[in-house]
């Protein structure tokens, strides 16, 4: 196990640490067993299974098509159109997200009265339940019991018949709606974190010598924030590539709004093709780590370094 | 410095709306009657307030079966995945032992792991070992993926707590592990009911392994109950009973919400800058 890979870190061999190491070990043991056995061991399973034609509904008519079901996703247009989405969904709430939430930490971080209740109602749509998100968006934007269209009528595309769940573009913009309401929260206490580390002095210093709002904001404040701008970015965008909930609730993949997870739910569990579900799921493992790895390398920031980890 | 007054005071009018207006349109629509949000009632608060909703929603089996699992499932997984957690927190805070930063990108690899991925191997493997449509089919996975959140929220409060009291502890004759279980733990407990807050909030919004790995009332949570509540017509949903269900299922969160406000905003960023 990766565990005891590890190059030793212990620098004496007293009993005291060798008592200290092997205590340690076994702390952490349970935990890391937990989670290799609800991750690693599926995943590898998930990759052994992907190389089989199976479903469950005709268990006896499996066989073995090596790269077979990867060829099939990857040549199919669907799968394409489902990436496209999922990213799109990615990139537009997240750099949304971004705006707002700063926005918001900085109100925060100015604030001097009912901080408490400001945190209070900021942790709410944190808290609730995605399901119960999308839901009330749905309502929100339903042509029948929805204020959506009556309030903004007076924008230009808005009016009393808009159907927000009729064609593509409408849906996918209620569907990000609901996921920018419910994780915007998120973002701006991480980004709030991250603006109380940045020092006043510094603000003032750059505002003696003359430096506009603008540029105390993107040559003081911003570069200064870069950890935790990175930690929010990297764990909204992976969260966002993984959504889920909202789609099933708000239109079941209608209107081509379906994303990748989805796809790979739909295969797996209401198509039964377990062989082809796998393949999308090793696909999905693989661009998450992608992502993530691009990130990582976009803001070069070293995560355990910056928890102060040895 | 006026001006600065003022753009704050919008700021935070602005965030409140943000936050608020959503939740009180669902509070609302769980008070318009059935008959009104199938005529179609695009007002925002009801024409007639009744509580009809809120009666019918208890009288139903199937929700309160459902509250049954979603309060059994998340706190049984919270519990279960906040003791590990503990143990392997102290470990990376205090104690020096191989392994460390690779349990902790273990961790790390684990919180940014796509959950759908694992449906179809879970579906599988839970098949073959009677644990499908069960409640220990769902903490275990939940266990699992609240650890990672768990073991970074925890180390990081640990390494506030002052090292000297254990020291002082092994000192006096106490063994590392004695140390542990009668300084630290006290000491720690604030930051180990952090981490189960954020563990509960996770396992009761859990949605992609509730609806794939159930298939009764047996073990459905509240979300995946929600989701199949649909009624006959799925462009016509019964608007006022889903908002009733939403709103009773969000009570508990705004009851956590309102007393720990504090605790869960230290928790939720205790990752997000140095120390």
């Amino acid at each position: 196990m990766t565990t005891l890979l590890q190059r030793p870190a212990v620098r004496d061999d007293s009993d005291r640490a060798v008592a200290e190491n092997r205590l340690g070990q076994r702390l952490v043991a349970p935990a890391v067993v937990i989670m290799l056995l609800v991750t690693a061991w599926p995943m590898l399973r998930a990759l052994y299974l992907s190389g089989f034609r199976y479903r469950l509904t005709t268990p006896d008519d499996r066989s073995f098509v090596f790269l077979g079901n990867y060829g099939t996703i990857l040549s199919d247009p669907l799968f394409w159109k489902d990436t496209l989405n999922t990213v799109i969904i990615m990139v537009v709430t997240v750099s949304i997200e971004l705006v707002i939430g700063f926005a918001f930490a900085m109100v925060m971080h100015r604030i001097v009265f009912a901080r408490g209740v400001m945190r209070t109602s900021i942790l709410i749509p944190y808290g609730i339940i995605t399901v119960v998100s999308a839901f009330a968006w749905q309502f929100t934007f339903s042509i029948n019991n929805g204020y959506i269209n009556s309030w903004f009528d007076w924008l230009p595309f808005i009016n009393p018949d808009t159907n927000w769940f009729g064609d593509h573009w409408h849906a996918m913009t209620a569907i990000m709606v609901s996921e920018i309401w419910k994780t915007t929260p998120f973002m701006s206490l991480l980004l709030l974190a991250g603006l109380s580390q940045v020092s006043e002095d510094m603000i003032e210093a750059a505002k003696v010598d003359g430096a506009t709002w603008f540029q105390r904001l993107f040559k003081v404040i911003l570069p200064n924030m870069r950890a935790a701008i990175m930690v929010a970015v990297l764990f909204r965008a992976l969260d966002a590539f993984r959504i889920f909930d909202n789609i099933f609730v708000m239109t079941r993949g209608a209107q081509n709004t379906e994303s990748s997870s989805f796809l790979t739910y739909r295969q797996v569990i209401e198509q039964m093709q377990l062989g082809m579900g796998s393949a999308l799921s090793v696909l999905l493992f693989l661009t998450v780590l992608g992502l993530a790895y691009l990130i990582v390398r976009m803001f070069k920031v070293d995560l355990a370094q910056a928890r102060g980890e040895a | 410095m006026r001006k600065n007054w003022l753009g704050t005071w919008v700021g935070f009018v602005l965030i409140m709306a943000w936050c608020l207006l959503p939740v009180v349109w669902i509070v609302s629509l769980s008070f318009k009657s059935a008959a009104e949000t199938t005529a179609g009632s695009p007002q925002f608060f009801p024409k007639a307030w009744t509580t009809q909703n809120y009666k019918d929603i208890i009288d139903n089996p199937d929700f309160t079966r459902a509250l049954l699992n979603s309060a059994g499932i998340a706190l049984s997984a919270t519990f279960l995945s906040v003791v590990l957690a503990t143990l392997a927190a102290y470990a990376i805070a205090r104690l020096d032992f191989r392994g460390k930063r690779a349990v902790l990108s273990l961790a790390l690899a684990i919180a940014m792991f796509p959950v759908v991925s694992l449906v179809g191997p879970l579906f599988d493997m839970w098949r073959t070992f009677h644990l499908f449509n069960t409640w220990p089919g769902l903490v275990i996975p939940y266990m699992s993926f609240t650890l990672p959140l768990s073991i970074w929220t925890l180390s990081a409060f640990f390494r506030e707590i002052p090292w000297e009291m254990e020291q002082a502890a092994q000192v006096d004759g106490a063994t590392a592990w004695q140390a542990f279980r009668k300084v630290i733990v006290p000491l720690a407990a604030p930051g180990v009911f952090t981490a189960a807050i954020l563990t509960f909030f996770f396992a009761w919004n859990e949605f992609v392994l509730a609806i794939s790995l159930t298939s009764t009332t047996a073990s459905r949570t509240v979300p995946a109950q929600m989701a199949y509540f649909v009624g006959a017509d799925q462009f016509n949903p019964p608007y006022s009973q889903l908002a009733t269900a939403s709103v009773v299922v969000t009570v508990p969160v705004v009851i956590l919400v309102l007393l720990f406000q504090r605790k869960i905003v230290a928790g939720l960023t205790s990752g997000a800058v140095k120390g």
